[in-house]
């Protein structure tokens, strides 16, 4: 039914290890991404959910190959990311661009907004000065900002705007995949709004692919075509945006939706069967059960893996389609 | 009955190398025995200078310049350091965003707890102590004996923010001042938090006041709302109210750019434009005039006042009270 996926994962790993205390021997590992399984497909937002820890992040690196899995594969236009020589590695980069988080921390404060925007057309040695110059203004336009900016400083911008030159930045190579790393969270209310329009608009202008990474419930829901949620290193649900929403099939995502706060006052919530922490543990079994209310014996015994439910949602839970 | 909290035109400046700003401008609020009032805002809004001014913490280069703060018949503004510390963590309480920054490192919870409660109560060490695990055992840590010989880092978040809710707790407030409590969790720790905070409340028929940019967590879990900008309360109405029936327009420009998700999702939120004006530079009449579709002469030239639209519920627009 679809064409290659953009982005193919297959069997993702990738374990970090914490050294030892003064007095425990050996070191401790940290599984961040666990046997991921997940395709990225051309021109879809796909989101990526989860709590702080969950591994989204390591994942989103993995990706850009800002950092190597421990195993498993990354194919990216069906060629193996790892297999890619320096020339390929360099024109993967200027295919996949980040946005970060924070627009504080993520610029250079000693550069101007048009140095900053033009910076990646240097280092990949794309164009003269007068295209250069050409292609960051026409660009800064597009996200919002005006000529007279260019040569101001990231301290003269608001925390909008500078998001705003962040995603000029990504935009400048023309990448066929944007990572965005909770591209608003750091941004208030009535200022997300206008990034979250203007990144739907970009997307459209420039046939982008969307990997959006977010813990924040409502954006992503409102951002995404499809929906990964990430639980522990582990992909939990995979589902349309809409079928997440209207009717989770795993715990964990059933979990998460009730403790999302409604915005009106008179669907109070109960909150009572949202409980636990997520919590490494070396234990057999699912993932989750130390927190799920539907736990079954088998669920202590083995792994529950992400298994097709039907066409276009996974899920991986024993009792999947079996919970109301 | 009386209220318990009663702040009369309090006006916080902030003398900085550029001038002296007003950092809360004239604000009035006042609180029934048991009510939650919600405080809402962009950052730089000034919330949390609001809730400082109340417990008197400011930064060395802030001062009160104006106003009255009456709890309990007494007002505040006019205690001794002496006296008004005693309050502090006796009859008002604060709990912060970051726990972690709020707790000693170097020193095991139980110990901090222990150390209020032997402070404000003149117990003696034992009891304190067994007082403090009783307190760990109330805000829902298992294991409080075991757990109240740990450092604060060796617990989550979560459980980090139970502790500094314990140690609020212990002298059992009559007022609690908290400051964005759950901005910095997972939102299924934050449905836990919000749940024991209401619990306690509830147990110990405490007032609220709670700072917050979320409208969700305000929706699920407060009486009243004071919206704020730039310094001053713009609009003011019990929970059902805001949420139905938004009178000023920085409110229902709030309201209307959250992603609520609705079936099939909106293709653009509703943005305010521009950004919050700096206190630097503000100008004669209303602040937020400039962001703002309905401005006309008036605005700019006087500065509208909270008045009484519709029983309990102010707004501070020169159209909204022409309409009404």
């Amino acid at each position: 039914m679809m064409s290659n996926p953009l982005v193919d994962i297959q069997k993702l790993d990738k374990k970090y290890s914490l050294p030892g205390g003064l007095l425990n021997s050996g070191d401790r590992i940290v599984h961040a991404v666990n046997g991921v399984d997940l395709q990225i497909r051309k021109k879809e937002t796909l989101g990526l959910v989860g709590e702080s820890g969950c591994g989204k992040s390591t994942l989103a690196r993995l990706i850009t190959r800002l950092e190597k899995p421990t195993s498993g594969v990354i194919k990216f236009q069906g060629v193996d990311i790892n297999t890619y020589d320096k020339e390929a590695l360099k024109a993967y980069r200027r295919n996949v661009q980040l946005i970060f988080q924070d627009p504080y921390s993520s610029l250079n404060p000693r550069k101007s907004a048009a140095v900053i925007i033009r910076e990646p057309l240097v280092i990949h040695g794309i164009g003269n000065r007068n295209s250069r110059r050409q292609a960051v203004l026409n660009l800064m336009e597009k996200v919002g900002l005006s000529a007279e900016q260019a040569n101001r400083y990231p301290h003269e911008f608001s925390g909008g705007q500078r998001q705003r030159i962040g995603i000029a930045r990504a935009l400048i190579l023309r990448p066929e995949l944007i990572i965005a790393d909770e591209p608003v969270s750091a941004l208030d209310v009535s200022i997300q709004a206008q990034i979250l329009n203007l990144l739907k608009d970009l997307k459209e202008e420039f046939g982008l692919t969307y990997l959006f990474v977010s813990h924040d419930l409502n954006v992503i829901r409102h951002m995404s075509d499809r929906i990964a949620v990430m639980y522990l290193g582990q992909i939990v649900e995979l589902a349309d945006t809409k079928d997440i929403y209207n009717s989770p099939l795993h715990p964990y995502t059933k979990m998460l939706l009730s403790a999302v706060p409604s915005y009106d006052p008179q669907k109070k919530k109960s909150r009572a069967a949202i409980k636990g922490e997520a919590r490494i543990q070396s234990v057999q079994g699912c993932i989750f059960q130390n927190r799920c209310s539907y736990k079954l014996p088998v669920c202590l015994e083995r792994q529950p893996l992400l298994k097709k439910i039907d066409e276009e949602r996974f899920c991986a839970c024993h009792l999947a389609g079996a919970i109301k | 009955m009386p209220p318990l909290l009663e702040i009369k035109e309090l006006t916080t400046v902030f003398d900085t190398n550029r001038g002296r700003i007003r950092a809360v401008d004239k604000v009035s609020l006042s609180l029934q025995q048991g009510e939650t009032l919600a405080v809402v805002g962009e950052s730089g809004c000034g919330k949390t200078m609001l809730a400082l001014s109340i417990m008197r913490l400011l930064p060395p280069n802030g001062s009160i310049i104006k106003g009255a703060v009456t709890f309990q018949g007494q007002d505040l503004l006019k205690l001794s350091s002496e006296e008004m510390r005693s309050k502090r963590g006796g009859d008002i309480a604060m709990i912060f965003q970051e726990p972690m920054t709020s707790l000693n490192p170097v020193i095991r919870i139980g110990e901090q707890i222990a150390e209020a409660i032997r402070l404000h109560q003149k117990l003696p060490a034992k009891e304190a102590m067994d007082l403090s695990i009783e307190q760990l055992r109330e805000v829902g840590i298992p294991e409080p004996e075991r757990r109240a010989r740990d450092y604060p880092h060796q617990l989550s978040g979560g459980m980090r923010q139970r502790v500094m809710i314990a140690m609020a707790m212990s002298c059992h407030p009559k007022l609690l001042l908290a400051d964005e409590p759950t901005t910095a969790l997972d939102v299924t720790i934050q449905a836990q938090i919000l749940e024991l905070i209401d619990e306690l409340k509830k147990k110990n028929n405490m007032t609220v006041i709670l700072i917050t940019h979320d409208l969700g967590v305000i929706a699920q879990t407060a009486d009243n709302v004071a919206v704020m900008y730039a310094g001053k309360i713009v609009e003011k109405a019990p929970v059902d109210e805001i949420f139905a029936r938004p009178l000023h327009p920085y409110t229902i420009g709030l309201i209307d750019s959250l992603p609520d998700g609705g079936e099939g999702g909106q293709r653009y939120l509703k943005t305010i434009a521009g950004s919050v004006p700096g206190l630097y530079d503000l100008t004669p009449g209303c602040r937020f005039r400039e962001r703002c579709s309905w401005s006309f002469d008036q605005c700019a030239a006087v500065e509208p006042e909270l008045k009484e639209i519709a029983t309990g519920h102010f707004a501070a627009c020169w159209k909204t009270q022409q309409k009404y």
